[in-house]
């Protein structure tokens, strides 16, 4: 295939061209377009439109507090922190990359030396307000362990429901049961990805 | 019937109208919304009792408990009136009416005149107050200190000047036919000679036409174009006093879609199997139907436009109509 080919976007030839026609400048002409116009009858086709939408009652709404649309699995909502598979242990090990690369400054963590002299987690706050969910922090986690889940209604009138790390974490009765989801990653699918497909509306 | 009770039974009577019509403006909102919602394949109100319908509660508290807001450059008595005189001449309106035919009350003999008060000019009382109406947006508009406001009184007045016209000619032809002004005489003349919509189609679309700039709806609704000047006249307004707006418009609708049934569709005279009761709430909901399909389909016209249409196109047939009338009628 040549690029001529690649060039046609015209995926169909069903195209219809608008005809224009010429401002009337003539009285007659003009005459003659306002009766045309008036018996044409397009008033009537919007009519009928709707009309014929109304009868068909395909309806689109979703009615969102109790109706929620599938979410992409790439979708960016509140972070969840995730545990180790083995020992149930939480994910991070403490090395700071989130804080460093945070673009809006609203992670902060502390490490300290445990008591096996391995570095711990003293504390790791995330302050959801300044928070662009970039997905920078998730991005640049070495271990998987800080991911963004699908929760993405956060909005609340007291500060104590705003979550701090322990709320993220996977809490453990999850964990044992192995409901667990891990990380899919980046380019991973939507559930109803199936439902989406459609061919590509290009020439190739 | 005695004096004291005739008068006794026209305050029921306009106690009665008044309730039941602002319950309708209320109601129609309601079904305005759907209708518009599903013609537009949404849903509409959904969440306030089953399917929605106790919206119109809803909305009623909400307008009655909002903070009641003049503006402080306005001036002050005309804005206040404003609203008044949109739902007052409304109902006004409404009072030469005949809304069903004559009843009789179960389990008496007492029969019931659902119409206030039959003054022999009924038709031109109705139209001359429905054109007054015209005034709430206006001084409204001009009182309350506001760009948008403003704006949309100017539109008042192109509105009244060219809509006012068409309404009075398009009348006049079957008004010729019938001889009298009085709605119920106007209605009784059709039991004997068919709907005048047969013989007057022209001069029907004309008033239609007419009407739907008389309340300001959608084709016409240059007052409170969204899109062009916030909400027009009413852009000050709010709480109650927009309510009052609101209700002038709709009783204004029921007022039109009466008239057209009651000229031009047969009235309240029984339609085949039909009693005559229930053909003209037929009547008047397909036209009200027809006011809210209009609106979901069709978009508004400029100002200059409906100058045009009203002086250029609808006054010349209105003035041939006429013509051709007396031409016959001689």
């Amino acid at each position: 295939m040549d690029l001529k080919n690649y060039n046609n976007r015209n995926i169909s030839n069903d195209y219809i061209y608008m005809q224009v026609e010429d401002t009337p400048t003539t009285w007659q002409d003009k005459f003659k377009r306002v009766v045309k116009r008036t018996f044409k009858g397009e008033l009537f086709v919007g009519l009928w439109v709707v009309f014929r939408e109304m009868l068909k009652f395909d309806i689109h709404t979703v009615q969102y507090p109790m109706e929620k649309l599938p979410i992409s699995p790439r979708f960016r909502g509140l972070h969840e922190i995730k545990r180790l598979l083995e020992s149930g242990n939480q994910a991070c090990i403490g090395c700071g990359l989130c804080e460093k690369i945070c673009i809006s400054n609203c992670i902060e963590i502390h490490t300290k030396y445990g008591s096996k002299g391995r570095k711990v987690v003293r504390s790791w706050t995330l302050n959801l307000g300044r928070c662009i969910y970039c997905g920078y922090c998730a991005e640049v986690c070495p271990e998987l362990a800080i991911t963004h889940g699908q929760e993405y209604e956060v909005a609340s009138e007291q500060r104590a429901s705003f979550i701090g790390m322990a709320d993220m974490v996977t809490p453990m009765d999850i964990f044992k049961a192995g409901k667990q989801k891990e990380f899919q990653g980046f380019g991973a699918v939507s559930p109803n990805a199936d439902e989406n497909i459609k061919k590509t509306p290009l020439a190739y | 019937m005695s004096e004291s009770g005739y008068i006794i039974g026209t305050i029921i009577n306009v106690i009665v109208v008044l309730l039941v019509f602002s319950a309708l403006a209320g109601i129609t909102t309601y079904f305005e919304r759907k209708v518009l919602a599903f013609m537009q394949r949404r849903l509409g109100p959904m969440h306030v009792g089953p399917y929605g319908i106790l919206q119109v509660a809803a909305d009623g508290i909400k307008l009655f408990t909002k903070e009641d807001i003049v503006p402080q450059n306005a001036v002050k008595p005309i804005f206040k009136i404003a609203p008044v005189i949109a739902a007052a001449t409304a109902f006004i309106a409404m009072s030469a009416i005949p809304f069903l035919p004559d009843f009789k009350l179960p389990f008496s003999d007492h029969v019931v005149h659902p119409i206030i008060s039959d003054i022999n000019v009924g038709i031109l009382f109705v139209v001359g107050v429905m054109a007054v109406g015209m005034y709430a947006p206006l001084l409204g508009g001009m009182a309350s200190t506001n760009k948008w406001s403003l704006l949309g009184a100017a539109r008042t007045v192109i509105q009244m000047l060219s809509f006012e016209v068409v309404t009075g000619l398009s009348l006049i032809a079957p008004l010729m036919m019938v001889g009298s002004l009085s709605l119920i005489d106007i209605n009784n003349y059709q039991e004997s000679h068919g709907w005048i919509l047969w013989s007057q189609p022209v001069a029907f679309i004309l008033y239609l036409i007419a009407g739907y700039a008389e309340t300001n709806r959608t084709p016409f609704d240059l007052l409170e174009h969204e899109a062009e000047v916030v909400t027009g006249y009413a852009t000050e307004y709010s709480g109650m006093r927009w309510g009052l707006f609101a209700i002038g418009e709709y009783a204004n609708m029921f007022t039109v879609a009466f008239i057209a049934s009651l000229v031009f569709l047969g009235g309240f005279n029984s339609w085949g199997f039909i009693p005559g009761g229930l053909a003209i709430i037929i009547k008047v909901s397909i036209l009200i139907f027809l006011f809210l399909w209009v609106r979901a389909a069709w978009p508004h016209v400029r100002p200059d436009q409906l100058m045009w249409l009203c002086w250029k196109v609808l006054m010349p047939l209105a003035v041939v109509n006429i013509l051709i009338t007396g031409l016959v009628l001689i």
